[in-house]
Formats: structure tokens, C-alpha cells, sequence
């Protein structure tokens, strides 16, 4: 009897040490991607990035023992849509934070839902000017074209001896309109005359006759800020018509799918980009190799941002006492995440905080220098 | 470049016609609205990548193929859709409404079976020749895309004035009933309009993949409104109206990108459009309206 009741008591103090000692939790992350629909080439290997990220931080054991895990929503980059996921993840699924969404029209539409919940926001994709000064709980680890394109213009000015050029950009998407803005300014800093600026819509095919236009004029390049596909087909029909000038680049072009479609038209496009495939750094190198052999396809960019991402979150959180109170954690995660610095696939990575609007808390940008490539036999290789 | 800019406008305003054709043939003969015309353009595009790229098939071979693969669809949606409708001697908005039912199901049936993504067909497909004649380049497919739809255009036209069948088309579209009445098979005429007007839509839709090169599920979409302005630009139910509407569509959004500026193509085009209709509210060609009351 005796014996019982003490194997009882050790059985009770051994139960009560596991539970006390090891109270392994779940952190929940959000991710809002496009995955499905034309943007879904962004987005998918963003969604891609991620995994393998929080499966590797998950594999040396999580962060601080607790397990990350990743609550995966597609936003098929519409507005609504993004906004829908924002509102699902915050106040169904109780994320840590959300990631995304993919693209920075999406952002504008869906982050001010996030700041509002006190829920840090981060993008990984959203390049243009403006996404950071949404609220204090906004961040992103995407350069912005602002930082990007000035040393673009310059660098393709220097190879081609540029003097004059044309402008070409979809005007009713804020990704390529932000881009277009920013090129309109380097332009007019760097002294480049614009011979003529011609515009095109979502969902165009066609692009003969702004082409037509601009060719008449002869420019020494054209500054072009599209997305990936529009991009290709404005380059094929460009060198149809007997165009035979490089194209400079928005972040737009930094796709495989430019060369799928366009092969060596493309060549001498100069573009700029955060990520460049052949960095030799290690962390860069082990990288691309766990990507190419988990996905069976090489990453891009949106994927080593995204990858980076995670560990800057991962990092940020190692600095985190969870609490148990959602509400003090995010808070907790929010004041830990400016200080983080890493070295990721995309090189060194650090905070800056967004210039200061009247009235308005700002939240963070990336502070990172861009590589610039040139197309050359059908890929983007950095420029020496 | 005025010279370069007529090429790029005659080529964009010849697949603009081709794709009213389909659609205002349908509305002059069944007097339906036929919203699932640019999911039938989409399936064409996709029939002829699918027999290029899985049966190696000539380009010129596939074209007519994937023409009668889009008219029967066109068919199946008319004796599926249209047809009970027309039993039932239902409202005039309701086979319209119905057609936006097939047209969903058609384009999601083609993003889950290909993809969001966009295609294309294959490298060498077609000739990538360009001729540079003085200042103008035009390219071999320009010309083949020009070509072929005018002769479905004249084609169509030679049948609808010149044979037997054609006069039965027309019978039916001035009043089934009385067509009826005087044995002439109206079911028969329905299908047949239904199919042709679909294999032209299909034809389109191979033609413009071909030329900017990219099919996609919601290819279709972007078309539709232009469709639809071309064919009350033309008057509802003309077929020359659709041709001289569709070209004129084609000139008017190349030029006001040429002359004016490319913020205001849409805004140029849709506004002549609006400027024709106030002075010819029955559009170009049109007779239709003192029909409808």
C-alpha cells in the first residue's frame, strides 16, 4: 500500500516537472500570398521561401524551444481578397504577425487593417514608396525602388553611353506606377532628357503603337517599369519592330519568366535587384542548394526574400518572453524586431526607420545595398 | 510612323472584327446577348496550343481544328444553355444572364486545367519573319492575321447573301415564326449560327495568342466590352457593321495613342463611340431598333 502511494506521488511530481518545465508552444505566422492567378509567379515562391525557412529553424529546434508554424492564406492579389485573409489571420487564426501580401497594391488596401490590430505587417515584396508610412507596425525586408533604380539609371548609363531615353510603364497598377514615379525623378536628377513617356493598362497585349511612338523618336534606351510578362512582350515586339535599344528596368523584370518568354531578345536589359543568384556567401550558397533540392527549381529573389524573412522574425522572436497574451507578445515581437540584424541570402540586413510623416508613426525599411545585372544569353548576371 | 501605326491598327482592328462577328451573328439570329463569347475565344486559343504542343500539329492545321473544337462548344452552349430558354419562351435578359453562367464555368474549368498562368505556343511556331518595306516593318503573321480575317469575313458574308442557306439565316433572324411557318428548319438555323459564330470567336482566339503571344484563362475578358461597343458601334446583328466596327475600334485606340496620348486610348475610343451613337443610335449599319418595340 505504502509503496503504491509513493510510486502515486512520484508518478503526480514526475507529471508536474514535464509540464512545468517544457511548455513547448506553437508560434502561429501568418502568410498572405498570391497563389493562385497571374501574380501567383510571385507569390508562389515566396510561399516557398517561407517554408523551407520555418521548416529549417523548426528542424534546430524552433525559436527558443517553441515551434513556428506557418498559417498559409492565398490573396490572388486582389484587394478584397488580401483584406479577408488580413481580417483572418489576425482575429480567426491569432497570428504572431502576417507576411505579405505580395503585392504593394494589395499592401495599401490590407495593412492599414493590421496596424490598426496591432499586428506587425511585414512585406517582402512591396517595393514601392509609401508601404512603411502606413503606421509603426509596418516593416518590410524588400529594398525599395527609390534605393534601387537611381543606381540602375546610372550604372546603364555608364555601359551605353545613354543620352536621351523613353519611358514605357502600366499606369493603373501601383507597382509599376510606384516605379515609374521614382524613374521620373532619377531622371530628372541625373539629367536624363525623356524623349517621350508612354503608358499601358492592365491586361494589355498589344503595345505596338505606344512602340510605334517611342521608336519614331530614337531613343538610346527605354526605361520600362512592368511586370515580368508585359515586360517580355513589350521587349518581343520592341525588337519586331526593329527597336534595337537595351531596356532599364524596373524590379518587375527580375523573373525567369522575362527569358522564358522573351529568350535573348532580352538581352542588355539592366535592371536592379536585391538577390543576386551567383553570391558566393556561404548563407546564400546553402540557400539556393536546400531550395533547388526541396522545390526541384531555382529560387528567385522573391524567394531569398521571403526566406530572410522568416529568420529576421525568428531572430527577432529568440529576444521574446512569450507571455501567453497574444496581445503583449505581438507587442513584444513589434519592439524586438528594428534592433535585428542578419546576414541572409540577400547579403547583410538591417532596419531603417521610414522618414517621418506629419502626424503619422512610420514604420521600417530594409537597409541594403542593390546588386545590378545585365541579360546576357538568355539570364541576368551581375554587371562588373 | 503614320504608315507604321495603319499596319499596327489594321492588324489589332482586324482580330477586334473577327471576335464581334461570332458574337453579333449570334444576337442577329437568336437575339442573345452571348456574354460566354470571350470564354469560347479563350477555348480556342487553348484547343490550338493543345494540338501544336501535344499533337505536333502544324500551326495552319490546328487553326481550322481548333475552329470547329470552339464551335462545338458554341454548339454544346447553345443546347445546353440557350435552348431550354428558348422553350420556355423565357425573358430576352435571361439567356444573357445564363451565358455569364457558362462563361464562369468555362473560364475556371480552363484555370484548373491549365493554370492561371499564361502560355504560349512554342518558339517557331509561326514564321518570325519581319519585311521592312521603306520605314514600315510588318511581320509574316500581321499579314496571315489580316488575311485570314478578311476571308472569314467575306466568307461569311458570300453565304449569308448568295446561297440558299444564307436566306434561310436571314429569314430566321427577321422572324423565326414566320420562318417556321414557311418550313424552314429554325432549330437547325440556331445550331448552325450557334457553331459559326463560336468557330469565328475560336479563329480569333488563336489569331490574337498567336500575335501578342499569350493565352490565358481570362483572355477573353479584356475583349468582351470592346466586342460588345463594336457590335452597337456596327448595329446589333449587322455583320458589316461588325467589320467596319471593329476596324474603326482598331484605328481609333492605335491613333490616339499615336497623336494624343496612351492615358487616353480607352477614353478616346469609348468617347467616339459615345459621339457615333448620339448621332446614329441605331449604329452604322443598324435597323435593329424599331425591330425590338
Amino acid at each position: 500500500m505504502k509503496k503504491v502511494i509513493i510510486g502515486a506521488l512520484c508518478g503526480l511530481v514526475a507529471a508536474f516537472a514535464v509540464a512545468t518545465t517544457a511548455p513547448a508552444a506553437e508560434i502561429k505566422l501568418g502568410v498572405a500570398a498570391a497563389l493562385t492567378g497571374p501574380v501567383a509567379k510571385y507569390g508562389v515562391p515566396i510561399r516557398n521561401g517561407f517554408t523551407l525557412a520555418s521548416e529549417e529553424v523548426n528542424a534546430k529546434g524552433g525559436v527558443n524551444g517553441n515551434k513556428l508554424v506557418l498559417v498559409i492564406e492565398d490573396e490572388q492579389a486582389k484587394k478584397e481578397e488580401a483584406i479577408n485573409v488580413f481580417k483572418k489571420l489576425i482575429f480567426q487564426d491569432k497570428v504572431f504577425a502576417i507576411f505579405g501580401p505580395t503585392l504593394s497594391n494589395s499592401a495599401f488596401a490590407a495593412d492599414p487593417i493590421a496596424n490598426q490590430a496591432k499586428v506587425v505587417v511585414f512585406a517582402t515584396s512591396n517595393t514601392v514608396n509609401g508601404i512603411t508610412d502606413m503606421g509603426p507596425w509596418v516593416f518590410r525586408n524588400s529594398i525599395m525602388e527609390a534605393d534601387v533604380l537611381p543606381v540602375t539609371v546610372r550604372e546603364a548609363v555608364k555601359k551605353f553611353g545613354i543620352k536621351k531615353v523613353a519611358v514605357l510603364y502600366g499606369n493603373d497598377d501601383a507597382f509599376t506606377k510606384g516605379g515609374y514615379d521614382v524613374f521620373k525623378v532619377v531622371l530628372e536628377t541625373q539629367k536624363i532628357p525623356v524623349t517621350n513617356t508612354e503608358t499601358f493598362a492592365k491586361g494589355d497585349v498589344d503595345f505596338r503603337a505606344q512602340l510605334t511612338k517611342i521608336k519614331a523618336q530614337n531613343p538610346d534606351a527605354i526605361v520600362c517599369s512592368a511586370l515580368a510578362e508585359e515586360a517580355a512582350n513589350i521587349i518581343l515586339q520592341a525588337r519586331n519592330l526593329g527597336i534595337t535599344t537595351p531596356f532599364v528596368g524596373g524590379n518587375g523584370f527580375n523573373s525567369a519568366k522575362l527569358f522564358e518568354i522573351a529568350k535573348a531578345a532580352a538581352d542588355n536589359t539592366i535592371i536592379g535587384g536585391p538577390w543576386a543568384a551567383e553570391s558566393v556567401s556561404a548563407r546564400n550558397k546553402a540557400f539556393v542548394a536546400a531550395y533547388t533540392k526541396k522545390y526541384g527549381a531555382e529560387p528567385d529573389q522573391f524567394a531569398a526574400q521571403a526566406y530572410d524573412a522568416l529568420y529576421i522574425v525568428a531572430e527577432a522572436l529568440k529576444a521574446v518572453k512569450l507571455s501567453g497574451n497574444l496581445e503583449k507578445d505581438r507587442q513584444s515581437l513589434r519592439d524586438a524586431l528594428p534592433s535585428v540584424k542578419i546576414e541572409g541570402a540577400t547579403g547583410p540586413f538591417t532596419f531603417r526607420k521610414a522618414p517621418a510623416k506629419a502626424g503619422v508613426e512610420t514604420g521600417y525599411d530594409a537597409q541594403q545595398d542593390a546588386h545590378i545585372f545585365i541579360a546576357k544569353g538568355g539570364k541576368f548576371v551581375l554587371m562588373k | 510612323m503614320i504608315a507604321q501605326q495603319l499596319i499596327n491598327a489594321l492588324t489589332l482592328g482586324s482580330v477586334y472584327a473577327l471576335f464581334a462577328l461570332g458574337f453579333t451573328l449570334v444576337f442577329g439570329v437568336l437575339e442573345v446577348i452571348n456574354l460566354a463569347h470571350g470564354a469560347v475565344f479563350m477555348a480556342g486559343a487553348y484547343a490550338a496550343l493543345l494540338l501544336v504542343t501535344k499533337a505536333n500539329l502544324n500551326i495552319w492545321v490546328a487553326l481550322p481544328l481548333a475552329m470547329l473544337a470552339s464551335g462545338a462548344l458554341g454548339l454544346l452552349i447553345d443546347q445546353i444553355v440557350l435552348k431550354p430558354l428558348r422553350g420556355r419562351r423565357a425573358h430576352h435578359l435571361m439567356p444573357m444572364i445564363a451565358t455569364i453562367g457558362a462563361a464562369t464555368l468555362i473560364t475556371n474549368a480552363a484555370q484548373g486545367i491549365f493554370g492561371a498562368e499564361t502560355s504560349r505556343f512554342p518558339l517557331g511556331t509561326i514564321p518570325e519573319e519581319s519585311f521592312q518595306i521603306g520605314t514600315i516593318r510588318i511581320t509574316e503573321l500581321q499579314i496571315a492575321i489580316v488575311i485570314i480575317s478578311f476571308l472569314l469575313m467575306l466568307l461569311l458574308m458570300v453565304i449569308l447573301k448568295k446561297t440558299r442557306l444564307g436566306k434561310a439565316v436571314r429569314a430566321v433572324a427577321e422572324n423565326p415564326q414566320t420562318s417556321y411557318l414557311l418550313g424552314i428548319n429554325v432549330e437547325g438555323v440556331f445550331r448552325l449560327v450557334s457553331f459559326t459564330a463560336a468557330a469565328l470567336g475560336g479563329g480569333a482566339g488563336v489569331l490574337i495568342g498567336l500575335s501578342f503571344n499569350a493565352i490565358f484563362p481570362f483572355m477573353g475578358q479584356p475583349l468582351m466590352p470592346k466586342g460588345i461597343a463594336v457590335i452597337i458601334l456596327g448595329g446589333m446583328g449587322d455583320v458589316r457593321g461588325a467589320m467596319v466596327g471593329g476596324l474603326f475600334l482598331g484605328v481609333a485606340e492605335v491613333m490616339s495613342v499615336a497623336y494624343l496620348s496612351s492615358d487616353y486610348r480607352d477614353a478616346v475610343a469609348f468617347g467616339l463611340l459615345f459621339l457615333i451613337l448620339l448621332v446614329r443610335p441605331s449604329g452604322l449599319f443598324g435597323r435593329v431598333l424599331e425591330r425590338k418595340a
